[in-house]
């Protein structure tokens, strides 16, 4: 019994210190960022095409479904109550304010998370970043920063996009297939959307990039420097943003009512 | 090189796409921002109920907007909801016994103003008052008094 | 008085360990400017912490390491990073980054430091890669090179900032012999051409025998002997004689610790 609180005890205490280097973390990678951005801008853009430009395919395909779907399942469901001219309400409300910015960011973690963490990680274990170091060059200004930076600038446009293909989604089911009036389609959506749920949304994907990419480059940058460590690295780094991610939209949710 | 221009020329792209779904989202998916005249005037009108009338509704006249709603407060001395709206500029001779009702927008659609012509020989302008209106349809005291009625029609 | 002139390096009382494990302990070493020194030891002596330790990607617990007569412990972030601008080092697998060429890797030091325009960059480049015979290579990536030129271009690469101190962490690991003989021929080229003083950790008694100036093996977490490759050849010492001489067993036991064989075997043990 004594054995087992202290194993809890112990648990505990670790997590809080994870949990209190990942500030500490968070707080070096932020005030290295200005020097960066105005010294090394094409750092910072070479990660952005990395994190944002690669990842717009899987974006914007998985956007058209999403959105389709949403169309498909709004449609029948308000049709039982007549109201099937609100399905672009529907879908524009549940696109801009919780889908747009939840699930880019879970495929986000999957595509560009996973590889920035394992490029970090691999680079550990091949010694890169300690030949870095040896070459008086701050692996964490040179390599962390960029890709952290590049994740925070692409998430809030890969949302966008992501919304964007998942309204012409539904207009292709709903409008195109399922010929719901294109007037009515758009207009209830405007009259119903206001801009403080763009707002909403926009803040979201904001807080989103910087949790997902600050976890990728953490997990990458304190992987154990082995095959498998990285391998291991690579996989906490899509469990913990996808946790974080729909706690903190939860949490934002809450504070936006 | 080439290498590095791709590079720039995807993240271009990337980042111009971006900002334009940005743009068609604030922008096409929003009703508020709709109408946007630069030079408007204020006019007052007291209702019974506003229903769920809520500022940046619409204002509109035979189906076209003119204008929207900026305020809507209780009057507690009056014992009336008071709701401010602005219309644009333009449209300057609205005859001021016109009757402004709240509408809804389809069934479950959100409400709006909707300006019925009067015809008197003055205008509304700036800080006029509305003084012809009708409350929002609550859908609540539509089926009571229909029980109601139909309950007395039966008495008789 | 130390003569700072003549001892580059000089390491005091060192004592390291990593949690419950000490790794080194009273040890006391130093490093004559413009030689080639070569610090020996059966795996798992920790000679590529002791390559740490003098860069100071790691911190002593105590005692003190001195470069050039300054306590490198003393230092800060700022002195310490133009303190390793003068160190080249090269890696056991060479650590080239993966992401740019074969050039660009070579150029990497530059451009983070110096303000060169590209012209020179691409001169002094050319000339660096020129010296490892990997001119022709410049635009390949790193996953095209194999193990020997990888580790070539790696040296090209600690060389770009005309470093004084070169360090090589096991150079001569895992190649082929032509390549071995390639890396023999610089590290001692090198040196002699420039001026620079070397520091090879290895356990190819053979091929350092054949480029070192002094050696030291590093045995128990001390200096167990040191001298010219020669003296140590002819040490008396046994654990000196087993390790220049590759014996199974001797001082540095064959057998890992473990219980007594023919009890274990027979299960007695367990009563």
């Amino acid at each position: 019994m004594k054995g087992l609180l202290r194993d809890i005890y112990n648990n505990v205490l670790e997590f809080v210190r994870t949990f209190g280097a990942f500030q500490l973390f968070f707080l070096r990678i932020i005030r290295h960022s200005p020097r960066i951005v105005l010294r090394r801008p094409g750092l910072v853009i070479k990660q952005i095409h990395n994190t944002g430009a690669l990842s717009l395919v899987i974006i914007m395909v998985c956007g058209f479904f999403v959105g389709g779907v949403l169309g498909l399942q709004g449609y029948s469901n308000l049709a039982r109550f007549n109201a099937e001219d609100s399905v672009g309400t529907v879908v524009a409300l549940a696109l801009i304010k919780e889908l747009g910015p939840v699930i880019t960011a879970l495929l986000f973690a999957g595509r560009a998370g996973t590889a920035l963490s394992s490029e970090i990680g691999l680079m550990k274990a091949t010694d890169q970043l300690s030949a870095m170091e040896m070459m008086a060059v701050n692996p964490v200004r040179r390599v962390l920063v960029p890709r952290f930076l590049g994740g925070v600038v692409a998430m809030p446009l890969l949302v966008a996009i992501f919304t964007c293909t998942g309204l012409f989604g539904a207009h292709v089911v709903a409008v195109d297939l399922l010929s719901v009036d294109v007037g009515a389609f758009w207009q209830q959506m405007q009259l119903s959307v206001d801009i403080k749920d763009i707002r909403e949304g926009v803040l979201k994907s904001f807080v989103f990039g910087i949790v997902a990419s600050l976890l990728a480059v953490w997990e990458g940058y304190n992987a154990i420097p082995t095959a498998e460590g990285v391998g291991r690295a690579t996989t906490r780094t899509v469990v913990i943003t996808a946790i974080s991610v729909l706690i903190l939209d939860f949490m934002i949710t809450a504070v936006m009512l | 090189m080439q290498q590095t221009r791709s590079v720039e020329i995807g993240t271009g792209l990337f980042v111009l796409l971006g900002m334009s779904a940005l743009f068609f989202m604030t922008t096409q998916t929003t009703g508020g921002e709709k109408f946007s005249a630069s030079e408007t005037f204020e006019v007052e009108a007291s209702f019974e109920n506003v229903g769920s009338l809520k500022p940046r509704a619409p204002v509109s006249m035979s189906g076209v907007t003119i204008g929207r709603v900026t305020d809507v407060t209780f009057d507690p001395v009056a014992l009336e909801a008071r709701v401010t709206l602005i219309i644009d500029s333009q449209y300057d001779q609205i005859p001021d016994d016109s009757d402004a009702s709240i509408l809804t927008a389809g069934l479950l659609g959100s409400q709006y103003i909707g300006l019925q012509a009067g015809g008197s020989d003055t205008f509304l302008e700036n800080g006029s008052e509305i003084y012809f209106t009708q409350s929002a349809i609550v859908l609540e005291n539509l089926i009571g008094k229909f029980l109601v009625s139909s309950g007395s029609g039966g008495d008789e | 008085m130390v003569d700072y002139s003549e001892n580059l390096i000089e390491i005091r009382d060192l004592m390291y360990s990593r949690g419950a494990r000490v790794i080194f302990k009273d040890m006391n070493l130093t490093i004559k400017r413009g030689e080639v020194t070569a610090l020996m030891g059966p795996s798992g002596t920790g000679k590529t912490t002791l390559l740490r330790l003098i860069t100071r990607q790691l911190i002593p617990q105590q005692g003190a390491i001195f470069v050039n007569g300054v306590d490198i412990a003393s230092l800060n972030q700022r002195d310490l990073y133009s303190l390793r601008q003068r160190f080249g080092m090269l890696f056991q697998n060479g650590a080239l980054l993966t992401d740019i060429n074969v050039f660009e890797n070579v150029a990497f030091p530059l451009r983070e430091h110096t303000k060169l325009s590209n012209r020179l960059i691409r001169h002094v480049v050319l000339t660096k890669l020129h010296a490892v015979g990997l001119r022709g290579a410049a635009d390949m990536m790193p996953a095209e090179l194999s193990g020997g030129m990888a580790r070539r271009v790696a040296l090209a690469r600690a060389m770009v900032m005309d470093p004084d101190i070169l360090i090589y962490d096991e150079p001569f690991v895992g190649l082929d012999p032509i390549s071995m003989g390639v890396i023999v021929r610089l590290v001692r080229r090198m040196n002699d051409a420039l001026g620079i003083t070397s520091i090879i950790v290895s356990h190819d008694v053979a091929e350092v025998s054949t480029v070192a100036d002094r050696s030291y093996l590093i045995s128990d977490g001390k200096v167990a002997a040191s001298g010219s490759p020669d003296e140590l050849s002819a040490a008396k010492s046994e654990l000196v004689r087993q390790f220049m001489h590759g014996m199974a067993d001797g001082p540095v036991a064959f057998h890992f610790e473990a219980p007594d064989y023919a009890e274990q075997l027979l299960g007695r043990d367990s009563e």
